[in-house]
Order: structure tokens, then C-alpha cells, then sequence
């Protein structure tokens, strides 16, 4: 079948989490009759287990669908899944590269929320045409029209016309198939142009070696073109081209410009294609490279350490995988005198670094400890040098540094106007600068602050909800980097410092973080032969303590009637327990107790 | 080395607070019925080679008729299980023996008795939820000598709620007047599933010790004193410790006992009872009714089963050995395993002897529990474990 590039749509979904984009992809693919709905699962495009277990959507998908709209012709749509976390960002502009339109779902109870504009401003970025639609219409408390000033007012697109569906139900789902037809371009590109295409994305398959995800911008790809990846310049012979079915690959002889398929060429290292990096042909090559993506920077690092440490070489190749469809994640190795080997890995937020572990353990069955998570902060020695610091053990002695930057966000977070008070309260705990406040349609507003990354990388995103009773969005951007009062707070355990458990902080909160993280291990340490002293300090000056007192006593009870198999399963419990622990000097300490700098703020 | 023979009866007047042992309240009927399984039990179970050690536990298996336990005696003989001079205990509770049943008991050949005093307080007994008092105690032992036993245990709890370390020593003191043969001398652990749990939460382990219960748990410190008196006190007595709970006067160590930390065979009857056969553990079900439905049936009645391999011989000969406090004998070990003990354990025993917890007696060639490893003795059995 030979596809007429008018014919062709490419685009994806953007909305704020939880206003249904993955509903409404689902109802697309089902309604292009690609699936029966007896074979629908729930929510096609998040396939993986943890993307359907969170109900939320982390990698971008990407699916090929037939349409045949009122008009009478057939219609190719490449739906692309975005994700919707701040976290994501990063992914949602990868898969907008890969687009000519992007459709906009707004909530119809909430309206137009912080990630929507977030995500329309970088739609428009990509010069995406987007074409709003209305979802959830049939709640009880849906108001079409005021969502519908609100996107004009706001946004500032037009969307008079815009579809009012529910993705849930399935109304009105083919008013949006005819809008996609008729709204958003065919793409643009010259079929008989050298080789441009675009990676998107990739995955590592073990029988076909890397498979490369791409749009075609210009020119064609079948299987035997010698392809070269522009940026690494690797070079290999394409072995299959296809498409996206739902959830399977399916085979086709060319994709020509307009186009998003993959491809597979036995390329068996994954760092020879990078996402954002141009596919051409070697042996006609495009005059230049496409723009690719913007490097984007790691904002949260923290050490990660195989709980068993013979196991360091699986980590290191479960990362390396990991990295291959997901460029956000960054890592290089380091050592920690109380974990051993390990990697520093820098990751787009909190969220990310949580998916991140939780796939490393579930899909690569690790058993992790993850230490602290901190940011990126700049030290100014007073030699003239600067460090970017991503591991508070690193920080040169206090008498070498002249001073220290940390970074700072725009953030943008939309609440209700009676929570505005206890949302500002927040920000101001938070060390928040104000910056201003926008109403919108009366009973909202924009509240702007700026703030310390690190202030927000723990638990910012739960305060905020439930300081609004759930009514609070929020985004943010990277400002920039400001000068900051910073200490590192140093946390000894029977008088040695534990380098795993060292972080930084604002010297104002030092004290009171100090106090809680020794109280937070003293519950988390169990106690041991001796007495051990908790302690937290800023270089030498010891700032709070707490003690494990020596256990005393550690006897069975009475072994009655020779019932020796109870009595046996508690010592292997005992032992168990053991095993979990990292021996830190000569004492024991279990592993969770190195993420718990992160629970400090537990009421 | 001869067997040993257990004989469950899970049958008490009431529930006591802490206990989490197999037992409650039975009528007649319900005690008729379970004595039929059980000597169905006995009867269709192959002993090998003669038991120089009966014991009678629970439960209160001075609640049960006299005439069961001759009955169960009498089997035992015809089956010819029972060796000359073996030692034969009954378990039993102050309040429930009067002098003709202690009379009967010595019949049929109970040459030992073992009371559950637990306290010598009223108030500490009530707490626990004991039926009796320590009056009723003293009327039991006194009757027990007069009868003619010879060789009386008497239980007693330490940190018991509302106890301290003034009511402990008094107990102790109390009790020494008596001069039973031998002293089991156990701290209260709140087990799961006993009223105590409720109203106390754990106490062993639980950093926490104000846990609001009705009485105040005696505080650690506490706990620990009266665990050092129990030390002192027997030891000024002329008692001596021979397992981590146990002490007895010289030749009275509690025969069945051993033998759990020993490792010989041991035959369980009744619900809930365990035994060790040619490295075979057997739990029975603990469900009476099960237990009686199925007539006992050897069968049908065993709720775990398990073939022990060298390797949980190896752990089991070692934690259940450091209990007795001359520990485990090198030369036993290589008799046993064919192996030196060196080779499996070395690190273990170095590291623990380098923690203070464990010693060697190069001498005599065996390694037990010091004071402090005794203390947290599970941690360091727990180290034992392959």
C-alpha cells in the first residue's frame, strides 16, 4: 500500500495529569477499529506494569492507526503517548519533535491547570498546531463554557469548536478523529530528499539488538540502507523497518518523509544511538543534522548501591539499558566507604528517580540502597575554581570554598482562591521568593514564586496537595542558580562519619534537620552490643544527638515441648534481618535507614 | 542414648494472660474423647527402643483425670517403651492436686513433679491471671513432700507487670525456704496473640517501654536485676545453671530437658506436641477437634513434617547446644558430622569469642555462651544458622 503523505497525521496528546489523555488514546485506537473493544485492555498505550499500577504514563508510546474519515479517505494517525509529570518534561518535548499537531485534553470540571500550559507553551515551542478538547463532560460539576473562556482566555487559542467528549464514556470520540483530520497539517518533508529522520526513542531487544523509533523527515529507509547515526557516527545496515501496532512491531518495506516507525540493524550497543540524534544514508547523506533535543540536565542526583555488592556489574548494565530509552537518566560510578560500589545517577526530579528504582528492582530484580537525593550545587573556591557538586561527600573543605550557589525554579502553581493562604505559607516555609499572582475566571489564581530546587525535590508535591485539599497544580522551570547560606550536615555513627548519610542544607533549617534526621535513626537503627551515639554536625561542631542504647536482652523464650521448628523460624528471622543491614564500622545499620532523610517532614 | 517421650494435655481451668500454648477449658466429655485419640495416637506410633524420660505437659495435666494418665502409663508399659529408672514428670498447677491424686500420681511411677508457682504475690499471680494463690501453692508442695516426691521444679516468672525488683527477691527468697530440687526461671515475653499482647504490645524488643498497659512492665534496668538476682540467689543456694533457664541442685538436672538441647529422639503425643525421630521433626496439628476427628491417627494428625538435612543438624546441634551452659563439644560435633566443627564454624565462633559472647575451653574442647551471650544469646545462635 503505498501511503500519499496528505494522508498522514502525526500527533500526540498533551493535557495535566489525570485529565485523561490516556483514556482518550485508548478510545482513538478503539474507535479506528485497530482493536476490538473485547480486546482492549484498559489504558493500551501504558504498558508497563508500573505505568498501569500508578496510572500514569512515563515513556513515551507511540501507535499506528487506520482512519476513515467522512470524507471518504483512509487515514494514517501515528498517535504519540505523552507523559504528563513535571518530572517528564523532557519526554513530552522529545515526543513533540516527532509531531505536526499536538491535541490539547482539558478537564472540563478543572479547567486549564498549571502542566496544561506548560505543556501548550511547549507544543508551541515545537510549532505544533493544538486543537483543544473538552473531556469529562459528563461530570456533574463539567463547565464546558467557562473551560472554554478559560483556554481562550488564558492560552489564547482558539477553541470555539473544540470537541466535548468523554474519553471515559466514549462520547464524541469521532467529532475528534474528523477535528484531527481537518485540524492538524499532513506533514511536510521531501520523499526523494536525502535521509533525515529523527530518533525519538529507542529499546533494547535481546534477539534484534537496539530497536530505534524515528519520524521520517526527509527522504526513505527500507531494510538494506546503510543508515548512519549523525551525531555518534555509528553506521549500520538496516535489517527490518515497521511500525507501531498496539504493543507489537509490525514490519513494512519503506517509511518514507512524514513517517514514524523503527527500525532494527543488529546494533548491538546502545549508546551508538542516541534519541534526538539524525538518521541518515551513509552512503547519500543530508547536508546537516536536525536541531535534536536540548542535553537536558539531571536535577535530583542520589548514590545508588547494590545491596549485595557482587552484583555492582548487573547494576551498571541494568542502568546502561535503562538509559538506552530513557536519556534523562545519567550516571557514573562512585564509592562510598559505607556502601561500596556504586553510581551517582542523576535523574529529571523525584518522581523520576523513584520509577527509575523501582524498575531497576522489579525489571532487573536488584535489591537497592538508595542514599539521599539532592541537587546540583555550584562551589566557588576561593582559588577561582567551580565545582558542580552532586555528592555532598565531594565538598571541599569549608576554609577552600568562597562561597555556594544552589539552583533555583520558576514555579507556577494554580490553586482556588481559598487556599491561596496556606499555599503562600507554604512557599514562604519553603524559602520561596514571591513573584506575583494572576487571577483567572475569579476564583483562581496563578501564584508565582521563586524557589530552591531542593526545597521542593521531597515532599513539596504532597504538601501542596494537601495543603489545597487536592486543588493545587504545579509546575515548574530551571531559573537559575542563586547564592545560598549552605552547610553540609555530616551524621556520625558511633563517632565515625558515615559518608552515605552526609547532605546539604540551608544553614537556617540545619539545626532542626539535624535533630530529626538523629531522632529518624534512632528509630531506624536497632540497637547493637554496645551503645551507639547519633550524632549531626557542621565540620566539628556537633549540633544534636541522640543514642541507641545497648541491647540488653536478646533471649528465646521457652522452647516447650521441644517445639524446636518456632523457635528455629525466629532465629532465621533474626538472620534475615541481618542480612538487610550494611555493616558501617562495627555497626549494623539497615538499608532503608539511608533513605531516611527523606522522611523528616513525616507528621 | 534412650528417648524421650511427651505427652500433651492441652486441658487448664482457665487461660492464663500471657499463656500462648495450646490449652483451654474441656469438660469431662471433651477430656474423654481426646484420651481415646491420644491412646490411639500412642498406639499405632512405633517406638524404637526404650524412653527414660515421660513427661506430662500443657495445658494442666493435673486437670485431667487421674485415671487417663494411668491409662496412658499403662499403654506406654505394654508397649514396653518405659526404661527402669526412668524420670517421669506431670506438670502441675497449685489448687489442682490434692494429697490422694499426688498419692496415685507416685503409683503409677510420677517420680517427679514440676509446679507452676510463676510469683510468690498474690497481686503478680492475679495480674497474670492465675487461678491460684501462693497459699495454694504452699499447700501443694507441702502435700507433694508428704506424699513422697522427691524431685519438685517450681516454675517462676520474672518481669512480671507491676513486679519489682523488692517483690522479685521475696519471691526468691520464699521459694529457697522450700528447697525444691530444681528452679525454672523464665522472663515474661509478650507473645503474639495473648491477651498481654493487647494490653502490653512487645516487650522484649520494643524501644518503647512506657506502652501504656494496665500495670507498668518492670523497666529494662529492672528486668535485668532481677535476671542477675535469679544468678546470685540460686547460686548462693546451691543451685546450678545448667541451660540458660534451668538450675537444679547437683544430679537433679531435668532429664527431659536435655534432651531437647541434645538432640536425642523424643516422641510428641497429643495436640500440638513435637517430636524428633532420626533427624525427623513432627509437629501435630493443634486443632483438638481435628485431633479428635481424626482419631489421633498418626497419619492424619501431623501438621508439619520435615526430614532434617546435615545442614540443619549442623545449626540445630549447635543453637540448641550453646543453651546448655557447657555448650557444644568439639569432639561430639566430628562424632556426629564426621567433620570438624572448625570447618563449618570457625569464623562464627572466632568472631563471637572476639565479641565476648562465646568462649572456648581449649582444654576440654568445647565453646559455650559468656554472661553477655547469654544476655543476647539469640544473636548469637542466630549467627549458627547456614
Amino acid at each position: 500500500m503505498s501511503i500519499n503523505q496528505k494522508n498522514i497525521r502525526n500527533f500526540c496528546i498533551i493535557a495535566h495529569i489525570d485529565h485523561g489523555k490516556s483514556t482518550l488514546a485508548d478510545r482513538i485506537i478503539e474507535k479506528t477499529g485497530l482493536l476490538t473493544s473485547r480486546e482492549m485492555q484498559a489504558q493500551v498505550l501504558d504498558n508497563m506494569e508500573l505505568e498501569r499500577e500508578r496510572g500514569i504514563t512515563i515513556k513515551s508510546q507511540a501507535v499506528r492507526i487506520v482512519y476513515k474519515a467522512s470524507d471518504g479517505e483512509e487515514y494514517i494517525f501515528n498517535l504519540i503517548d505523552t507523559p504528563g509529570h513535571v518530572d517528564f518534561n523532557y519526554e513530552v518535548s522529545r515526543s513533540l519533535a516527532a509531531c505536526d499537531g499536538a491535541v490539547l485534553v482539558v478537564d472540563a470540571a478543572q479547567g486549564v491547570e498549571a502542566q496544561t500550559l506548560a505543556n501548550v507553551y511547549m507544543a508551541l515551542d515545537h510549532d505544533l498546531d493544538v486543537m483543544p478538547v473538552i473531556n469529562k463532560i459528563d461530570l456533574p460539576s463539567a463547565d464546558p463554557e467557562r473551560v472554554i473562556d478559560e483556554i481562550e482566555d488564558v492560552i489564547g487559542i482558539e477553541a470555539n469548536g473544540a470537541p466535548l467528549i468523554s474519553a471515559k464514556n466514549g462520547i464524541n470520540i469521532e467529532e475528534v478523529l474528523e477535528q484531527i483530520v481537518t485540524k492538524i497539517p499532513a506533514p511536510k518533508g521531501d520523499k526523494d530528499a536525502p535521509l533525515k529522520a529523527l530518533i525519538f526513542d529507542s529499546i533494547y531487544d535481546s534477539y534484534k539488538g537496539v530497536i530505534v523509533f524515528f519520524r521520517v523527515m526527509d527522504g526513505c529507509v527500507k531494510a538494506g540502507t546503510r543508515v548512519r547515526m549523525m551525531a555518534t557516527g555509528a553506521e549500520a545496515n538496516v535489517v527490518e523497518v515497521g511500525y507501531f501496532g498496539a504493543g507489537q512491531f509490525i514490519p513494512c518495506d519503506e517509511l518514507s518523509a512524514g513517517m514514524v516507525g523503527y527500525l532494527t540493524a543488529s546494533i548491538k550497543n546502545v549508546k551508538d544511538t542516541t534519541v534526538g540524534d539524525t538518521i541518515t544514508d551513509a552512503d547519500n547523506p543530508c547536508d546537516e543534522a536536525l536541531p535534536g533535543y536540548k542535553k537536558v540536565n539531571s536535577m535530583v542526583y542520589c548514590g545508588m548501591y547494590p545491596a549485595d555488592g557482587a552484583k555492582y556489574p548487573d547494576l551498571r548494565d541494568a542502568l546502561e539499558k535503562l538509559q538506552l530509552n530513557d536519556a534523562s537518566l545519567n550516571f557514573e560510578p562512585e564509592t562510598s566507604i559505607a556502601l561500596g560500589f556504586g553510581f551517582r545517577c542523576g535523574f529529571l526530579g523525584l518522581l523520576h528517580l523513584e520509577i527509575i528504582q523501582e524498575r531497576l528492582e522489579r525489571e532487573y530484580n536488584l535489591d537497592l540502597v538508595t542514599t539521599a537525593p539532592g541537587v546540583v550545587y555550584k562551589v566557588h573556591k576561593s582559588n577561582g575554581e567551580v565545582i558542580e557538586l552532586t555528592n555532598p561527600s565531594n565538598l571541599p573543605d569549608p576554609s577552600e570554598i568562597d562561597y555556594m550557589e544552589e539552583p533555583i525554579v520558576k514555579a507556577e502553581i494554580m490553586v482556588t482562591t481559598e487556599f491561596i493562604g496556606p499555599i503562600m505559607e507554604l512557599c514562604q516555609e519553603r524559602r520561596g521568593a514571591y513573584k506575583g499572582m494572576e487571577y483567572i475566571e475569579g476564583t483562581r489564581a496563578l501564584l508565582k514564586y521563586d524557589l530552591p530546587l531542593n526545597e521542593i525535590i521531597y515532599d513539596f508535591f504532597d504538601a501542596l496537595k494537601s495543603r489545597s485539599r487536592g486543588y493545587a497544580s504545579f509546575d515548574y522551570e530551571m531559573k537559575g542558580y542563586e547564592r545560598s547560606e549552605l552547610v553540609k550536615l555530616d551524621i556520625l555513627i558511633n563517632r565515625e562519619e558515615v559518608d552515605a548519610l552526609s547532605f546539604i542544607v540551608h544553614a537556617g533549617t540545619a539545626y532542626e534537620r539535624g535533630r530529626k534526621m538523629c531522632e529518624k535513626l534512632k528509630e531506624e537503627i536497632p540497637r547493637q552490643l554496645f551503645e551507639i551515639p547519633i550524632q549531626a554536625a557542621i565540620g566539628s561542631k556537633v549540633i544534636a544527638r541522640e543514642t541507641v542504647k545497648a541491647m540488653r536482652k536478646d533471649v528465646l523464650a521457652k522452647c516447650y515441648g521441644g517445639d524446636i521448628t518456632r523457635k528455629k523460624k525466629l532465629l532465621e528471622k533474626q538472620k534475615e534481618g541481618k542480612k538487610r543491614m550494611r555493616q558501617v564500622g562495627n555497626v549494623e545499620i539497615p538499608q532503608k535507614a539511608f533513605m531516611s532523610v527523606l522522611k523528616l517532614d513525616d507528621k | 542414648m534412650s528417648a524421650g517421650v511427651y505427652i500433651h494435655v492441652p486441658f487448664c481451668v482457665s487461660k492464663c494472660l500471657y499463656c500462648d500454648f495450646i490449652s483451654s477449658c474441656g469438660s469431662e466429655k471433651d477430656m474423654d474423647k481426646y484420651q481415646k485419640a491420644l491412646i490411639n495416637e500412642i498406639n499405632q506410633t512405633e517406638i524404637c527402643g526404650q524412653a527414660d524420660s515421660i513427661f506430662f505437659g500443657g495445658g494442666t495435666p493435673s486437670v485431667y483425670p487421674v485415671e487417663h494418665i494411668a491409662e496412658i502409663i499403662e499403654v506406654l508399659k505394654q508397649k514396653d517403651v518405659i526404661s527402669n529408672n526412668a524420670e517421669m514428670t506431670i506438670e502441675v498447677n497449685p489448687g489442682t492436686v490434692d494429697m490422694p491424686k499426688l498419692k496415685s500420681y507416685l503409683d503409677m511411677g510420677i517420680n517427679r513433679l514440676s509446679i507452676g508457682l510463676q510469683s510468690a504475690d498474690d497481686t503478680e499471680l492475679k495480674t497474670l491471671g492465675r487461678i491460684h494463690g501462693y497459699h495454694e501453692f504452699l499447700t501443694t508442695f507441702e502435700n507433694a513432700r508428704r506424699a513422697g516426691f522427691g524431685n519438685i521444679n517450681v516454675d517462676l516468672m520474672s518481669a512480671i507487670p507491676g513486679q519489682t525488683v523488692t517483690s522479685y527477691e521475696n519471691t526468691l527468697r520464699k521459694v529457697m525456704t522450700l528447697a525444691p530440687e530444681h528452679i525454672s526461671a523464665y522472663s515474661l515475653i509478650i507473645e503474639e496473640e495473648t491477651p498481654f499482647y493487647k494490653m502490653y504490645g512487645e516487650t522484649s524488643d520494643s524501644k518503647d517501654e512506657e506502652k501504656t498497659g494496665r500495670m507498668k512492665l518492670p523497666s529494662e534496668e529492672e528486668e535485668r536485676e532481677m535476671y542477675y538476682l535469679t544468678k546470685r540467689y540460686l547460686a548462693e543456694n546451691g543451685y546450678a545453671r545448667y541451660e540458660i533457664s534451668n538450675y537444679s541442685k547437683s544430679g537433679y538436672e531435668c532429664r527431659h530437658n536435655i534432651k531437647y538441647w541434645s538432640r536425642n529422639d523424643y516422641y510428641g503425643f497429643g495436640t500440638a506436641a513435637a517430636s524428633l525421630v532420626n533427624n525427623e521433626r513432627y509437629v501435630n496439628t493443634e486443632d483438638r477437634n481435628y485431633y479428635i476427628q481424626e482419631n489421633g491417627n498418626p497419619h492424619k494428625i501431623k501438621k508439619e513434617q520435615m526430614k532434617l538435612t546435615i545442614s540443619e543438624q549442623m545449626e540445630e546441634f549447635m543453637f540448641l547446644g550453646l543453651r546448655k551452659m557447657n555448650g557444644v563439644s568439639y569432639e561430639k560435633f566430628k562424632e556426629y558430622f564426621h567433620r570438624d566443627i572448625d570447618e563449618i564454624y570457625k569464623d562464627v565462633i572466632d568472631k563471637e569469642i572476639k565479641n565476648g559472647l562465646l568462649i572456648k575451653d581449649e582444654k576440654k574442647l568445647r565453646v559455650y555462651l559468656s554472661e553477655r551471650g547469654i544476655d543476647v544469646s539469640n544473636m548469637v545462635m542466630a549467627e549458627f544458622l547456614l
